[in-house]
């Protein structure tokens, strides 16, 4: 628990990918369906890249690997809805 | 004061180290001079950048201390013994020195003057540097909205911004309540022990009051305030967190 | 190109001999904890370690059972793809030898998977011959779960995102199934000495 941060963490990296402000985005949870914005996701960061997994249901919704200064993003679980 | 634009790329950028100060025996600010900087919105953060003479790069994000009105971009660092970015921003770094920042990065943990009260801010530790540029920020804009600062220390001592905190206090509008979790001065009138849902249950705006609330600070300590809230009846979409910690190995 | 960050070395420590340290790494006198998410907490009565997937008959053992196994101490260096050596750490564990000896298989790759989901893909080839363990100690002492305790893979000629924390078992497949960090960029094989962190290097 003493790593858990949240989406305000990678933030950063988030917008140099997708080239907007993210953190509040709203992301619907493949696994259990809840919509969380990423700025609350609990994201794992000390890790060879950040893991965001769902709040409620703890599944890996967003990886982010950081390679040759280029931010990759993968959605395995979440689904992203578009800004109001 | 309109809000800041933001930009369709996130440039890094350098900046330039124009003032330290020591703030309390481990926490110190570095008041920054970015001459591409945007503006930013209370609540906001950066990314700095370091690098080493082989190459080797570090990254770390810190929330912005100053308000959008201020001068310069203020960060405030917590340093962590062992660490490996906090020991150098505190122990090392002096004016004329230059640091690579990226931002303002954040759209979800921000608070504009424009946005109605009343404002709730309840922060552990260094959570406590946003909430001084939402303050700050507040202070500048006068808007007709009260505000409320709950702040978890382990002592007077490690109150970053004490001085300044008492100083706003004094505002009709504004409250700070101080809660001292190990050590107090005799006499102390202020919380003794955590921030808890007691403590919540007498300080916080009651739900009905639809205050707008914002956490900050170490996991357990936004976890466990985030909660009692909700248990006490705020609503959790008016309940705002960022957990600071540790990046890095 | 960054400009240098006057005085700022990172974690860079001096000493040690420079030929055990892979292209990139630099020395650390911590052990990092590096994780995907929560500390899996799995008691001791309800932990077991099978060998399954392409193989005659699955093999499974309970804790006491996996104890009473031949057991070896190693001293290893360690490589973390986050650019950090740690040097001349102590372990106790099984050998993969003895694990796989338990079992007939043709299967040239295995997948090992562990509490809290995380996978990793590695070659029959890179555990068997002495170079790999599922180790329950460290440092004379059983292994730290944050540290991925009770009991982790340790396959120290790779990087160590391949010595998977909280192991529970081993699937041996028929063909090469990428891991969690493979799957998301970094290397399927991930030598250290070859500096293999991600995918085209």
């Amino acid at each position: 628990m003493t790593y858990l941060l949240d989406g305000n963490a990678i933030a950063g990296d988030l917008f140099a990918a997708f080239g907007r402000e993210m953190t509040d985005v709203v992301g619907k949870c493949r696994n259990c369906g809840t919509a969380s914005v990423v700025a609350e996701l609990c994201v794992y960061a000390r890790a060879p890249g950040a893991v965001a997994r769902c709040p409620i249901c703890d599944a890996v919704v967003m990886v982010v690997v950081t390679i040759g200064g280029e931010c990759h993003v993968h959605l395995p679980a979440l689904e992203l809805q578009e800004p109001a | 004061m309109a809000r800041a634009a933001l930009p369709g790329r996130l440039n890094w950028q350098l900046g330039r180290v124009v003032d330290t100060i020591q703030q309390t025996h481990r926490a110190k600010s570095l008041v920054l001079d970015l001459p591409n900087w945007p503006g930013h919105r209370a609540g906001q953060h950066v990314d700095i950048r370091l690098t080493s003479d082989d190459g080797y790069q570090a990254q770390r994000g810190y929330s912005i201390a100053s308000a959008p009105e201020d001068d310069g971009v203020t960060l405030t660092v917590d340093r962590l013994e062992g660490g490996e970015v906090s020991p150098y921003l505190t122990d090392v770094v002096e004016p004329g020195d230059e640091i690579e920042v990226r931002g303002p990065i954040g759209g979800y943990f921000v608070w504009d003057a424009s946005l109605s009260g009343p404002l709730l801010l309840i922060s552990g530790g260094s959570g406590i540097v946003p909430m001084r540029a939402m303050l700050r920020h507040w202070a500048a804009a006068h808007p007709p909205v009260q505000v409320r600062l709950l702040h978890s220390a382990r002592s007077l001592d490690d109150v970053i911004y004490r001085d300044e905190l008492m100083r706003l206090a004094a505002f009709d509008e504004a409250d700070v309540r101080i809660a001292l979790t190990r050590v107090w001065p005799e006499g102390w009138r202020g919380h003794r022990g955590r921030i808890d849902r007691e403590f919540l249950l007498g300080a916080a705006w009651a739900a009905k009051d639809q205050p707008r609330i914002y956490v900050c600070g170490p996991t357990g300590f936004v976890e466990a305030a985030a909660a009692a809230l909700v248990e006490n009846g705020q609503r959790p979409e008016t309940i705002k967190t960022e957990r600071f910690g540790p990046t890095a190995g | 190109m960054s400009p240098i960050s006057r005085g700022f070395l990172g974690h860079r420590h001096s000493g040690g001999d420079p030929s055990r340290l892979p292209p990139g790494q630099h020395l650390t006198n911590g052990f990092p904890v590096l994780s995907a998410g929560p500390t899996p907490r799995t008691p001791l009565p309800e932990w077991s370690f099978t060998i399954d997937g392409v193989v005659k008959e699955a093999v499974s053992w309970r804790w006491e059972e996996f104890l009473a196994l031949p057991a070896e101490q190693i001293t290893v260096d360690i490589h973390c793809v986050t650019k950090w050596t740690k040097l001349d750490t102590s372990w106790r564990g099984v050998s993969l030898d003895t694990l796989l000896q338990s079992v007939e298989t043709d299967a040239q790759y295995l997948t090992a998977w562990c509490d809290g989901g995380y996978t990793t893909n590695l070659a029959v080839d890179d555990v068997a011959d002495g170079k790999a363990w599922v180790a329950y100690e460290y440092d004379g002492g059983p292994v730290h779960p944050e540290h991925g305790g009770p009991a982790r893979l340790l396959v120290p000629h790779l990087y160590f995102w391949k010595s998977a924390k909280w192991v529970r078992g081993l699937r041996l497949t028929p063909v090469d199934e990428p891991g969690f960090w493979e799957t998301y960029g970094y290397h399927n094989h991930g030598d250290p000495w070859l500096e293999q962190r991600y995918q085209g290097d």
